[in-house]
């Protein structure tokens, strides 16, 4: 299937007329082979399959090598490196200020699971349309290579230190906050990190993505379990993801009872063939169930494990006017004389 | 001279003139938790509503029920209305601090008390008045389960009658704060009348105090600081408030949601037309104000003393980054926990140096309900001007007790949302760099998410010109200069001093907040008491303006009045001021968590003077 469309002979640009071109970075300063870097090229792919404008869009981060991803990927978005595991609060300030900006942010797994994990918890209570991507990959890449809180048990360092601490489950955490959309991929499967990226996109609410993405320098050798060759070991997808724009009419055939079929807010589909028969991405229960059981097997089940579709949103919680307020103007937002009379009057 | 003849000497005047007029304090003991604030802001209001210049101060408890609460009245003729030392008359309710309290009273004071506690055998120099409050309150309010609401009230009635206060004043002040609970109101009307009713047939009047009406508060109203800062914030058109609750800066957000409910929803839509969260942590209140300001919202967060320590790593990204946003400290006793519940001015030089690195801030400093309203919409045209954090230093006895004042202006002036990117400043520049100068003042243009214009990458790491990731030395100088400069452009932008007092003899005097109130006090104390005239200055913000060095120079000392212990406003000064001008600088400090009263600023600037008569002393 597919969402851009060809022209013979010219660069292949996406419905609203932008090349790919447009939602590159600058160049990664990131090790060459880092799972991030997949990552990025993924959020970039799946922008401009999805023609969402960058120029719409606000990315933000935290502190580490995750959080210098955004500098890598959507060059003419508006960015905002905030400080270590603060990222929540930054954006949902900013999507607050202006609920018209899409906002995708990257952040690691010490930033969310340990410094950030408060802000974290937060955020995926208050469900404020955000999509937030854990580049996930154990350790703490930037200060050498300490175990981070989504360390598996048992995990060695390249020292030869072993994990003694149970992991953090970013997902099942999110699920049991009220998060409305939670996935977990591989940086090294790039079908199934796009279609879950391009569903993200279609999602009203806050999407959490964890997002396995092996460390080359200090994660990715014998008995660690976050290397790239563990991880395609132990990578336990749930299903293929299929991702059906709204925007694009496309009939697909699929076998019934083997492929679920999950409607997305902006009237997007994503089509599920189902590998594991227990599998319901609406049932939360189930979710939790299966993240689990697959831990408890060593193995980490991937793919969207969680879409609510209709719960209400952090900004329609507060019920806010139709355009941004950061840019109403000044006599919508300074009560009038008369008003401030009668405020005076009642301290009289 | 010492002070303590001359107090010597005023208590004797206050003994032998007889009848004291529309001059005394009042202080109320009661348990916190038992529905004392009623009682005691309605005798405020009273007096208030009679013409008489009046202050109320709460010193209270960090506790929910159970402890000693203090509220004093203070009744002044003479308009003054800081905290008075000593107490011409008691309400004793408390059992447990009755016998403290009445120990400390002047001679000939007068003490209302409950008639279980028994006190009149403790002294035999004041004027008792016992009052049986189980019975009455049993009497009017038959549901034993509201007696302990409306017991209080019946003391108004009771000093109504003994003090002077217009019954009628009470019953409307009644009527204004619980007019529309109709139980409630009939409740506490009875009560007060059987307070009032009790004393006319019981009491004898004994002491010399009494109340006449004047008519010095005609227009004025009474306000909180706190509610005072959530109006200019209000007016100043506030969009995005993410705030933490913490005494005693809470009621700042809480009074602003009221006011934000009740006047900025739109009323075609029915939709608001602002934001309010209450977030997990002060950090997370800070950083939502700061993505909101990034994102061009008018944002805000109030908190205090533990807040701000928490706020220290966002408040340098805000400065290093140049995110506008406002933050309200309610200052309280620290360090750490501290008293939650006492004032102090204790977070001024760790808030204007907040975070690490070469990190500094704008500090606002109001010293009345009026400024906390108008400095509040200074600070967000500061901020969004210098691209910055704004600080407004406010404190818990400006912030929680009530003030009277004038009314406040509506604001003529447009807001100044500063130096926003648009299509013909860009024609202008050419050239544009989220952190380049153009204008020579420090402060560069900006844009914000969804304005059409050119997008930048905001971070707190180092950055060049144009915001890009730069470790270069070059770029890493030429912006903290650039920062630098911007401060020197601030120091124009901030009001300056206002000299309240002149005088042109060799003493200055400079205090700031809540201070204000006894150093005028204190100026006049000077005068009466030792026949030394000062000159006072009051500051009002940081960082200073021109004239703080010129009026330093026109003296030759200076006592800078400040509620902390290590004189921190005048160790800001001495970072900044030449040290021929620092010799000259000398401290009055008190930090007791109670609000400094004139009496401690008399006694420590004549005490320091007298040291100067000293031969040795001289240099």
């Amino acid at each position: 299937m597919s969402t851009t469309t060809p022209s013979p002979g010219k660069k292949k640009i996406n419905r609203i007329g932008l090349e790919l071109q447009t939602y590159r970075g600058g160049k990664t300063t990131l090790c060459a082979g880092c799972g991030h870097n997949a990552i990025s090229e993924r959020i970039i792919d799946a922008f401009f399959a999805m023609g969402v404008d960058p120029s719409s869009v606000i990315k933000l981060s935290g502190i580490g090598c995750s959080s210098k991803s955004p500098a890598y990927f959507l060059g003419s978005s508006h960015g905002f490196n905030a400080v270590h595991g603060r990222m929540p609060s930054v954006g949902t300030g900013a999507v607050m200020a202006n609920k018209k900006m899409i906002a995708v942010g990257t952040s690691g797994d010490g930033d969310t699971g340990a410094i950030g994990v408060g802000q974290f918890v937060h955020m995926m209570r208050r469900n404020l349309p955000f999509i937030y991507i854990i580049e996930d990959n154990g350790c703490y890449g930037l200060t050498k290579g300490q175990f981070s809180p989504t360390a598996d048990l048992g995990s060695k360092l390249k020292t030869g230190v072993i994990n003694d601490l149970p992991p953090i489950d970013t997902c099942a955490l999110a699920i049991e906050l009220g998060a409305t959309f939670v996935a977990r991929s591989f940086s090294g499967d790039k079908k199934q990190l796009l279609a879950i990226l391009k569903a993200a996109l279609s999602h009203r609410g806050t999407a959490l993505i964890d997002v396995i993405s092996p460390c080359v320098t200090f994660n990715d050798h014998e008995g660690s379990t976050k290397s790239y060759a563990y991880a395609r070991d132990h990578d336990e997808p749930l299903g293929e993801i299929s991702f059906v724009p709204y925007f694009e009419d496309i009939e697909v055939d699929y076998e019934p009872g083997a492929t679920q079929e999950v409607l997305l807010h902006d009237g997007s589909k994503i089509l599920l063939k189902k590998l594991n028969e227990n599998y319901n991405p609406t049932d939360r229960l189930q979710a939790l169930r299966i993240l689990h059981e697959t831990t408890r097997r060593d193995e980490f089940a991937t793919g969207i494990l969680y879409v609510e579709r209709d719960k209400e949103d952090f900004i329609e919680l507060l019920n806010l006017v139709e355009e941004p307020l950061a840019s109403l103007p000044a006599d919508r937002v300074r009560p009038p004389r008369k008003a401030f009379e009668e405020m005076m009057e009642n301290l009289r | 001279m010492s002070l303590p003849d001359a107090a010597v000497e005023d208590a004797v005047a206050r003994m032998t003139t007889g009848q004291v007029v529309n001059d005394l304090n009042i202080q109320i003991s009661t348990v916190n938790g038992s529905g004392s604030q009623t009682a005691n802001l309605l005798l405020m209001r009273a007096i208030f509503q009679m013409g008489i210049p009046v202050s109320g101060k709460n010193l209270f408890p960090s506790n929910i029920a159970g402890l000693p609460t203090w509220y004093t009245i203070r009744v002044s003729k003479d308009g003054y209305v800081g905290r008075r030392r000593d107490v011409d008359f008691l309400v004793a309710m408390n059992r447990a601090t009755a016998r403290d309290d009445i120990m400390a009273l002047p001679p000939r004071a007068a003490v209302v008390y409950d008639e279980s506690l028994e006190l009149s055998g403790y002294r035999d120099d004041l004027s008792f008045y016992p009052v049986p409050f189980d019975k009455l309150v049993a009497e009017v309010c038959p549901d034993a389960k509201l007696r302990r609401l409306v017991r209080n009230v019946i003391y108004d009635g009771v000093l109504a009658k003994i003090l002077g206060v217009d019954m009628a004043q009470l019953d409307l002040a009644l009527n204004r704060q619980l007019g529309r609970k109709v139980k409630a109101l009939a409740l506490n009307q009875d009560a007060l009348h059987a307070g009032f009713e009790f004393a006319n047939q019981h009491l004898t009047k004994e002491d010399r105090f009494s109340l006449a009406p004047m008519d010095a508060t005609q227009g004025k109203i009474l306000i909180d600081g706190n509610a005072a800062a959530a109006l200019g914030a209000l007016m100043a058109g506030v969009t995005v408030v993410s705030w933490y609750p913490i005494t005693p800066s809470s009621s700042l957000c809480e009074t602003l949601i009221e006011y934000l409910r009740k006047y900025r929803i739109d009323a075609e839509t029915g939709k608001a037309t602002f934001a309010v969260v209450q977030a997990e942590d002060e950090v997370a209140a800070i950083g939502m104000a700061l993505g909101a300001g990034w994102s061009g919202a008018r944002s805000m967060t109030s908190t205090s003393g533990p807040g701000i320590s928490l706020m220290s790593e966002f408040a340098g990204l805000g400065y290093y980054a140049e995110i506008p946003t406002v933050i309200f400290d309610i200052q309280r006793v620290g360090p750490s926990t501290g008293l939650p519940t006492r004032t102090s001015q204790g977070d001024i030089l760790s808030t204007a140096l907040l975070s690490h690195g070469d990190s500094k801030h704008v500090l606002l400093l109001p010293s009345s309900v009026k400024e906390c309203y108008v400095m509040a919409q200074q600070a967000f045209d500061i901020a969004e001007r210098l691209q910055t954090p704004v600080f407004v230093m406010s404190d818990l006895d400006l912030g929680m007790n009530n003030w009277m004042s004038e009314p406040f202006d509506y604001p003529e002036k447009p807001m100044d949302r500063g130096k926003l990117l648009d299509d013909e400043v860009l024609n202008k520049i050419g050239k544009w760099g989220r952190y380049r100068d153009v204008d020579g003042d420090g402060i560069p243009y900006r844009t914000i998410p969804g304005d059409g214009m050119p997008t930048y990458f905001c971070r707190g790491s180092g950055h060049n010109e144009f915001a890009e990731y730069s470790e270069s030395a070059a770029d890493y100088e030429e912006n903290l200069n650039r920062l630098n400069q911007k401060f020197e452009t601030a120091r124009k932008l901030v009001p300056g001093l206002v000299v309240e007092r002149v005088s042109d003899g060799p003493i200055g005097v400079i205090a700031y907040g809540s201070s204000h109130w006894s150093t005028i006090e204190s100026c006049d104390q000077l005068v009466k008491m030792a026949g030394v005239t000062v000159e006072y200055a009051r500051l009002r913000a940081y960082p200073f303006h021109a004239d703080l060095g010129e009026f330093i120079d026109r003296h030759e000392r200076i006592y800078v009045i400040e509620q902390n212990r290590d004189a921190q406003l005048l160790s800001l000064m001495r970072m900044e001021l030449s040290s021929a001008r620092v010799v000259k600088l000398r401290s009055v400090l008190h930090y007791s968590g109670l609000p400094i009263d004139a009496q401690t600023i008399t006694e420590s600037v004549l005490a320091q003077e007298e040291c100067d008569l000293e031969p040795a002393e001289e240099s």
